[in-house]
């Protein structure tokens, strides 16, 4: 136990955790409003990630043209790549997750299939596209060059925020501000919480649950491709298997915050964050992921549907 | 596609004794002699091209359908989602290596207490989590998993990251030595093992325990209205379980002579969450089907040893496309009394008849079989 390091390093651990919690927070995103429209584990959606890291380093290397040597861009310029690169991620990451609910989840749950089978449908999935992406890499970490040049946007007693943390805060706050709010106030938003509600009644309503579905996917796609980007920006490098620590920690931050709750995961994401980095200071990295369990398990015994989850409908495997 | 589930039963339903044991006695039979199928040419398919067969026929097959079958118990039997069953392995592992290194206690003496470990853990991790459902209950497992591992990883004194190396193997019996030599020893060690699970599956699922589980698997809120002690007997389905993956730990390790981290990691969990799916949840064959097809078909086809994983995940995909209650699903209606079972076997009888007879009459006749049926299966 070493209390002083936390102590003395709480505003830049406070800064790391929040960062790393942002990109939980829109994975997890991802996971949750599956969850909430299919009430399934979309274990897929860690290779969708994955998939948005290569993606963000493909466009930069080969679209681009940055190496290992080149210098960290600026102006105009910088932000394009940027901007490319996030879209890259995004379409990617949202493509692919559309098209896993067209393979993996569709047939099974048109079928009327029991929740496990899509589960181990889904775990197949995650296989396919994780061994896939091993073959071609030959499992080599794919390094992404430095684009946006690490410097401090203010620095106040040795306390410095930098701009990729300050990026990944920023926009990932927005972006989950934006998905919340097409949730809640538009029409498809609407369309989404009836079928996470009912799905019998709400196709009755006379609502194309298919559509609604692939939105779904779409949308979670969309936002865990985004942080896959930010993530990029953050550690700049990605493996074949990068997702599957970030998907579990996302995982477990939207079980955290209460599973199929957009607010939820909000919150879980950025405690699990926060929680990692404090406990890996004051306990040593290696312990990081217990601690991060055994928080969940206290959390659970005391709150058995999460911190804002309602009651679970009792599942039927 | 056949009904091979229905197809079976109805051949063992109307077997008698002596047929069912002669059946019985001819596959295990069949079965222990796996590991010399390799040496005949009208078997030698099987033959795995990289790995020894007979080795492989141990660790993963055998290992992996006792495995399944330990979490068949707690995932198909009582619907509980355990994304952590590799932690019972690894206590059971870890026991035989750690009193296998320190003791002079001998494999068959450290078995029981591998299962007794397992148990005790199961136990310890049910009374609080077992009141979560669903899901959360599967995240607080798969927790369970990870945090039995990280401390294995993190404990210098049982090796930390390199595990411990010569776990003494199993002393000899009947003057069969258990050594690297003779891994068909082994293997039968593990269909006598494999066996005692399903009889005591067979024999726990048509008593008390099986049908509280049941009940609860069907409704939680019904089987708790009717009276069933639901936490009792999910810390039961949860301690036995995790007394099969213990048991299948204590093997492992003095198989391979040594354990280490890397072998517990959250794949084995899925993988053996797979074969009970794969193969039909809740169905005994089915599940052992479904373990034997996913342990070997990537030993069998390591000559693409580069693409196997990937070809074994497109595997699970498509054939969870094709067939979603796996291999052999279970039966959809349990413990029928006799005459319920004539009824039903009546009623068959009736709409095959009918629909012989609606191919050469008219529609008239055979309306009047299926209400026959109908009426027949109403009584």
């Amino acid at each position: 136990m070493n209390f002083s390091v936390v102590g003395s390093q709480f505003f830049p651990l406070l800064i790391n955790g929040l960062a790393l919690g942002f990109i939980y927070v829109l994975v997890s995103v991802g996971y949750t409003m599956v969850y909430g429209v299919l009430r399934l584990i979309n274990f897929a959606n860690s290779e969708i990630f994955m998939l948005g890291t290569f993606a963000t380093a493909i466009v930069s290397t080969s679209v681009f043209k940055f190496n290992q040597n080149s210098q960290p861009s600026h102006g105009m310029k910088l932000f394009i790549v940027l901007l490319c690169c996030l879209l890259a991620s995004m379409a990617t990451s949202g493509v692919v997750a559309v098209f896993v609910e067209l393979i993996a989840y569709r047939r099974l749950r048109t079928k009327g299939a029991n929740r496990l089978g899509s589960l181990i449908s889904a775990i197949g999935t995650s296989i396919t596209l994780s061994e896939g992406v091993r073959i071609l890499t030959h499992s080599i970490p794919v390094a992404s060059p430095r684009v946006l040049s690490k410097f401090y946007v203010f620095k106040i007693h040795g306390v410095g925020l930098r701009i990729d943390q300050l990026l990944t805060i920023a926009s990932g706050l927005l972006l989950f501000i934006a998905v919340d709010r097409f949730v809640t106030k538009t029409r498809m938003g609407k369309a989404i919480r009836a079928v996470s509600m009912s799905e019998e009644n709400s196709k009755l309503m006379g609502i194309n649950l298919n559509r609604v579905i692939s939105l779904t996917f779409l949308i979670g796609g969309l936002v865990t491709g985004a942080a896959a980007f930010m993530y990029m920006t953050v550690y700049e490098q990605t493996v074949f298997n990068v997702g599957f620590n970030i998907g579990l920690a996302a995982f477990t931050a939207a079980v955290l915050g209460g599973i199929g709750n957009l607010r939820g995961a909000f919150y879980g994401g950025l405690a699990l964050g926060l929680a990692e980095e404090y406990f890996s200071a004051l306990l040593g990295s290696q312990w990081k992921e217990i601690t991060v369990f055994v928080v969940l398990v206290l959390v659970l015994l005391v709150k058995p549907n999460g911190l804002f989850g309602e009651a679970v409908q009792q599942t039927r495997v | 596609m056949i009904n091979l589930r229905d197809k079976g039963a109805e051949l063992w339903e109307g077997a008698n004794r002596l047929q069912r044991t002669a059946f019985a006695l001819v596959a295990i039979f069949a079965a222990l002699c796996l590991p010399y199928a390799g040496n005949f040419s009208l078997t030698n398919f099987l033959n795995t091209p990289i790995s020894s067969y007979e080795a492989v026929l141990v660790y993963p097959v055998g290992m992996y359908i006792l495995m399944a079958l330990g979490l068949n118990i707690v995932v198909g039997k009582s619907g509980l989602l355990d994304l952590g069953y590799v932690a019972f392995f690894a206590i059971g592992a870890y026991t035989a290596a750690i009193l296998g290194t320190h003791t002079h206690l001998n494999t068959w003496e450290i078995l029981p207490m591998g299962m007794g470990f397992a148990m005790l853990a199961g136990v310890l991790l049910g009374l609080p989590t077992l009141r979560l459902r669903g899901d959360y209950l599967a995240i607080v497992t798969l927790g369970f998993g990870e945090i039995v591992r990280i401390l294995a990883i993190n404990t210098p004194s049982i090796g930390g990251p390199n595990g411990i190396a010569g776990v003494p193997q199993p002393p000899t019996v009947l003057g069969q030595a258990f050594d690297i030599t003779h891994p068909d020893h082994f293997f039968w060690l593990v269909v006598i093992m494999i066996l005692a699970v399903i009889w005591m599956v067979r024999r726990l699922s048509i008593r008390r325990p099986g049908r509280a589980w049941e009940a609860i698997r069907q409704d939680e809120d019904v089987a708790l209205l009717m009276g069933v002690p639901i936490l009792r007997y999910k810390i039961w389905s949860f301690s036995i379980g995790a007394a099969v993956g213990g048991a299948a730990g204590v093997i492992f390790a003095s198989e391979q002579m040594f354990v280490a981290p890397q072998s517990f990691n959250y794949n084995v969990s899925v993988l053996i969450l797979s074969c009970v799916v794969f193969g039909g949840m809740g169905n005994i064959w089915g599940v052992v089907l479904g373990a034997s097809i996913l342990s070997y078909l990537p030993e069998r086809i390591r000559f693409i040893s580069n693409a196997r994983e990937f070809v074994f995940g497109l595997a699970l995909v498509v054939m969870m496309n094709i067939r979603p209650e796996g291999l052999l699903p279970r039966k959809k209606r349990e413990h029928l009394s006799d005459e319920e079972r004539a009824a039903l076997k009546a009623t068959r009888a009736a709409l095959t008849a009918s629909k012989k007879a609606s191919k050469k009459a008219s529609e008239k006749a055979s309306e009047k079989a299926s209400e026959k049926a109908e009426k027949e299966a109403s009584k």
